[in-house]
């Protein structure tokens, strides 16, 4: 058989899948121990027993500075920037794209300001809106707007502009106006697009976070990676790190499922 | 006088290319006018000059006495060959859209008792299309002939002074196409509709026409192809007694005034 016409079943797959995963797993764990077996101070590949005494400190114990358990303090700064930047962009991606999607002469407005935005890479910005906004919040998820917003933007605007003509035109015969066809017939038909860009947004708006963070900052996720850097703690790092994972893998999970069930139509006929 | 719409000298030019030449043209209310012609004769550009898609270089254009803008509108219903329904709507509510646009023009949606009368009216179309059992369905989950069906459904709603068909059955199946026939003949009967068809089967062309309109070139370039447009060379009144009715022994009949109407044509061109 053609291996372009092997299916693999779901359990098998998710076997299989898992596979790979476990692989690297174990082969961090006989790198670990065997560097602990020649120096039982190692700390560039901690074992797991390792990690867990360190978390359980950052875990369970609140910090005497701040009265915070710091794990979680960390968690909470991270995704309140994360969404925060991720809702402005979203809003704006829909609002502003909608609008260079559907009406020419917005489009031919502002059409090419958007390109000259997104053609700007966004982390050399950083130091205009440090100084612009101050070293607070506001800088920092200005940031991930700045990083991902121009590129949903577009992606809406391209994907309303692709529309087929013969919808608009039908619309019009039914007697919608320009209003009407942007909040009945592109604005529904955007959102399944919106989610993806969202999901593709996800990334780069992390890498923008933890680039903020990295910078200036006193708590977040990156904050905390860059800060126990100087002490080789890859013992914090490693489990902060697959914690970052973790949270991006199921924000997603949401938005594919938030997808499928708002918008059933965009998903093929099976519902 | 009592032409519905009434064409005067229509030119439609792109830059060197001339797709339309003089085109003048009274359509009737009550008529069925097919529109036949080699690929690339302008069936389609008058077809969109008449709904308002695009604008002629030259010449006048009148419904019932006053000059058409230059937009589509609700006065002209149209179904393309595809993409003419919202995907992202039931069938029901593709059919109401046309009502929502209408009669709420600020959030285009209907409630209460509005909401109940334009989903009645809306049934009873899709009844008349034999929709009746899908009107829950979305477009994803219909068959082809179903989404012409939808399409026709949507613009009559309208009540539309003129019906025009883009080739609305070129990408349904024979069997499929011969009960389309029968639905828009009787669509046509019932509703008094006035339609004017754009299609490439010329079969089609004169067992459902009462008049057939055949665009070609008068001259033609070799060294110049683009220098002269296409015009109605041929204008056919078909003399229909009664139209077909849904009984498929009329076929028969129709199909012989076919052949009467494709030996008329004949004999034109040997002229």
């Amino acid at each position: 058989m053609r291996w372009v016409n092997r299916q693999i079943p779901r359990s098998p797959s998710v076997v299989l899948g898992a596979l790979p995963i476990l692989l690297l797993i174990l082969c961090y764990l006989f790198l670990a121990a065997q560097r602990h077996a020649a120096n039982p101070m190692d700390k560039v590949l901690p074992l797991p027993d390792m990690m867990a005494a360190a978390m359980a400190n950052l875990l369970f114990t609140t910090d005497q500075l701040t009265g915070q358990i710091v794990f979680w303090a960390d968690t909470v700064a991270s995704l309140q920037r994360l969404g925060l930047g991720l809702g402005i962009a979203t809003l704006s991606a829909l609002l502003i794209g909608l609008l260079l999607g559907v009406l020419p002469p917005v489009r031919a407005t502002f059409g090419p300001l958007v390109t000259a935005i997104a053609v700007i890479p966004p982390i050399a910005l950083l130091p205009i809106l440090f100084i612009a906004l101050g070293l607070g919040e506001t800088a920092k998820v200005a940031l991930i707007v700045i990083g991902i917003a121009p590129v949903m933007v577009r992606d809406i605007a391209a994907y309303v502009a692709q529309l087929p003509r013969e919808q608009i035109i039908k619309a019009q015969t039914l007697g919608a106006s320009s209003w009407q066809i942007i909040i009945r017939v592109a604005l529904p038909q955007a959102m399944p697009r919106l989610l993806h860009a969202m999901r593709l947004s996800l990334g780069p708006a992390w890498v923008f976070l933890i680039s903020a963070e990295a910078i200036a900052s006193d708590v977040g996720l990156g904050y905390r990676i860059f800060l126990v850097r100087r002490y080789l703690a890859m013992d914090v790092i490693i489990p902060y790190v697959a914690w970052i994972a973790l949270l991006a893998i199921v924000m997603d999970v949401v938005l594919v499922v938030l997808s499928r069930r708002m918008f059933p139509w965009a998903h093929g006929a099976g519902h | 006088m009592n032409a519905l719409l009434s064409l005067s000298n229509i030119w439609v030019e792109y830059g060197e290319k001339i797709v339309l030449e003089n085109v003048t043209l009274d359509i009737e209310t009550g008529s069925f006018v097919s529109i036949i012609g080699p690929s690339g004769a302008g069936k389609s550009s008058l077809l969109r000059v008449i709904l308002g898609q695009e604008v002629p270089t030259r010449g006048r254009m009148l419904l019932e006495g006053k000059p058409l803008a230059a937009e589509c509108g609700p006065d002209r219903g149209v179904v393309f060959q595809r993409y003419s329904v919202f995907p992202h709507l039931s069938a029901l509510r593709n059919t109401v859209f046309g009502l929502e646009c209408e009669k709420a023009p600020l959030s285009a949606r209907l409630f209460g008792s509005a909401r109940t009368a334009a989903r009645t009216e809306a049934v009873e179309m899709l009844t008349a299309v034999g929709l009746g059992d899908s009107l829950h369905l979305y477009p994803a989950q219909m068959s082809g002939g179903m989404l012409q069906r939808l399409a026709i459904a949507q613009a009559l709603i309208k009540r539309p002074r003129i019906l025009l068909l883009d080739e609305p059955f070129g990408a349904l199946d024979p069997g499929i196409r011969v009960d389309m026939h029968r639905l828009i003949t009787r669509l046509w009967r019932d509703y008094s509709l006035t339609i004017i068809m754009v299609t490439h089967d010329i079969r089609e062309a004169f067992t459902l026409g009462t008049r057939v309109l055949a665009l070609d070139k008068r001259r033609h370039d070799p060294h110049a192809p683009n220098r002269y447009g296409a015009t109605a060379i041929y204008d056919l009144p078909l003399h229909r007694a009664d139209p077909p009715s849904d009984d498929p022994a009329d076929d028969k009949a129709s199909n012989q005034q076919a052949e009467t109407g494709q030996q008329t044509k004949e004999t034109i061109g040997h002229e």
